[in-house]
């Protein structure tokens, strides 16, 4: 059988043309050139022949590092935060993947899903990482990074919400956990949401971390909802023996809200309904 | 040692615990609670944790049978105040409390328990 | 930043020593620069494994103390006893997740709180626990 690495690497050079057409209609490519697309990609493409998608250091993001940290600090620079820009560079996953699961069903589509999950990923962190600016340190440019993607927004009075995004490592999903426990408190919520919509893996500490905030906040006197669970997600955890028990789960974010509305005793209704 | 502070507000009580409070203070004022409720049989019982640093095992063990003894009796306790850091760790050791009832501060302890009171009035004849 | 505080023995033969184990304890995690859960957690911990001491070793003592190296600071606690020990250190490391088997949080719910945990313990000659708990010191700007 064909190393993985390869078929995905050919099917990404394959598939260029369909690729950058999508991107180009993504807001993070919005204004830019197909050939900037082009040059992303093949960097994309790079790092995946050379088996380290992972790694925010491979040859293949050298080459592009330049040009991505260019594109999200001009819309940085346009007033977008930068958590906006994570969300708008999560947002060239999907058409990549969708695409290769469409054109893949043998042994070969999981693995290589994952393989093109993991690269756009790592593409992210090699974005945002000049957005910390050159001068500061690794260290705290992580932190920075763990700072800057892990907002608690307000909803509504009485109401939070922590759209997590990406892929969630231990020490990220504990900051987050802290955040959102600290703001619980500070703004007097009765509702807290986690929206893992834009997540992409769930390992078993992740996993265990969310339910650990969900308990925390629950100890505290507010209801927690996690909302967006995918359904791969889903899977993972049910085959990691994740049990979700109890815990409230909405299908969207929206919904999530809707839930809380009705917690702290408001409706939604119609304007012209009386 | 120390004595905790339990004040009658209308048809609560209101249980303050602190820090420095050993084993043995504690499993006195899960008595004097008990005595209190059966007193005064108010309809709640609300426990501000809001001063509370630590909360092991053992003195989470204390607050569930408290509880536990008060919903025998007809009142209905909830915790209130527990700290960020508190529950974080808590959380972790797997101390979920049994389900209490909890509220962020003694306010809305109080809202809580009068959202019961209601739902219970109409379950009643 | 506060100076070292120094190494502290203190022997636990009431309820009262622990509330003493928990304040000593709170005052070299702030000394170290712990954050706020960290010291919640270690403070939990030592609370946990005092009550052991007391409760399952007779009574006992323990010692804290604050080391310093070039990755950082490490508080290190030393819980001692000469009592029972313990026949099967495995399930009594083993909790139950809920407040009813309150007994075996105390060692298994103390060693998910620290960094290092070590027991040492032989049936009739009493239980010894070290646990460390790291301190990242921070770097200057």
């Amino acid at each position: 059988m064909q190393d993985i690495n390869v078929s995905v690497a050919e099917f990404l050079d394959h598939h260029g043309d369909e690729i950058v057409d999508a991107w180009q209609r993504r807001t993070f490519f919005a204004g830019r050139t197909g050939g900037d697309c082009r040059a992303v990609l093949n960097g994309v493409a790079e790092v995946v022949l050379a088996g380290r998608p992972e790694d925010p250091t491979a040859a293949g993001f050298d080459a592009i590092r330049d040009l991505l940290g260019e594109i999200a600090m001009d819309r940085i620079r346009r007033g977008e935060t930068a958590a906006q820009t994570a969300v708008t560079l999560h947002d060239l996953k999907p058409p990549v993947v969708e695409l290769w699961t469409s054109s893949r069903d043998g042994d070969d589509a999981l693995p290589g899903a994952l393989r093109l999950s993991t690269a756009l990923d790592t593409l992210r962190l090699v974005a945002m990482e000049l957005v910390g600016g050159e001068s500061a340190d690794l260290v705290e440019e992580r932190q920075q990074l763990l700072e800057l993607s892990t907002p608690v927004i307000r909803m509504w009075d009485g109401i939070l919400a922590v759209p997590l995004i990406g892929t969630l490592d231990s020490a990220r999903t504990q900051a987050t956990m802290e955040g959102l426990l600290q703001a619980i408190v500070d703004q007097q919520a009765r509702v807290a949401i986690l929206d893992i919509t834009g997540v992409s893996t769930v390992d078993t500490a992740v996993a265990q971390h969310l339910l650990r905030t969900v308990m925390a906040a629950r100890l505290m006197g507010a209801k927690c909802v996690i909302s967006g669970i995918r359904p791969q997600i889903a899977q993972t955890m049910v085959q990691l023996g994740i049990d979700l028990g109890d815990v409230t789960t909405r299908a969207t974010l929206a919904d999530a809200l809707a839930y809380g509305l009705r917690q702290i005793g408001l409706v939604v209704a119609a304007a012209d309904n009386h | 040692m120390t004595t905790q502070p339990v004040i009658r507000l209308d048809d609560v009580l209101l249980v303050s615990l602190h820090s420095d409070m050993g084993d043995e203070d504690a499993i006195r004022l899960q008595d004097d609670i008990a005595d209190r409720v059966a007193s005064v049989a108010p309809r709640g019982v609300l426990l501000d944790l809001s001063a509370v640093e630590i909360i092991d095992s053992f003195l989470a063990r204390v607050v569930h049978d408290m509880a536990a003894v008060t919903a025998t009796m007809d009142a209905v306790t909830v915790v209130v105040g527990i700290r960020p850091a508190v529950a974080i760790t808590m959380a972790e050791l797997g101390l979920d409390l049994g389900g209490l009832c909890t509220a962020l501060t003694v306010d809305a302890g109080l809202r809580e328990l009068r959202a019961r009171d209601e739902v219970r009035d109409r379950e009643r004849p | 930043m506060s100076g070292p505080v120094s190494a502290q023995a203190i022997h636990v033969g009431s309820d009262l020593d622990i509330v003493r184990i928990r304040k000593v304890v709170r005052e070299h995690a702030v000394a170290a620069g712990l954050s706020l859960v960290d010291q919640t957690k270690l403070v939990t911990a030592a609370s946990e494994l005092a009550r052991n001491t007391l409760v399952h070793g007779g009574g006992g003592e323990v010692t804290v103390s604050t080391e310093g190296d070039e990755r950082g600071t490490t508080i290190r606690l030393v819980f001692a006893d000469r009592g029972p020990g313990i026949d099967d250190v495995d399930k009594a490391l083993t909790d139950g997740f809920t407040t009813n088997s309150a007994l075996g949080l105390g060692l298994g719910g103390a060693r998910r709180l620290v960094h290092e945990f070590h027991i040492d313990t032989e049936p009739g000659r009493g239980t010894t626990v070290r646990i460390g708990f790291h301190a990242p010191n921070r770097r200057g700007r």
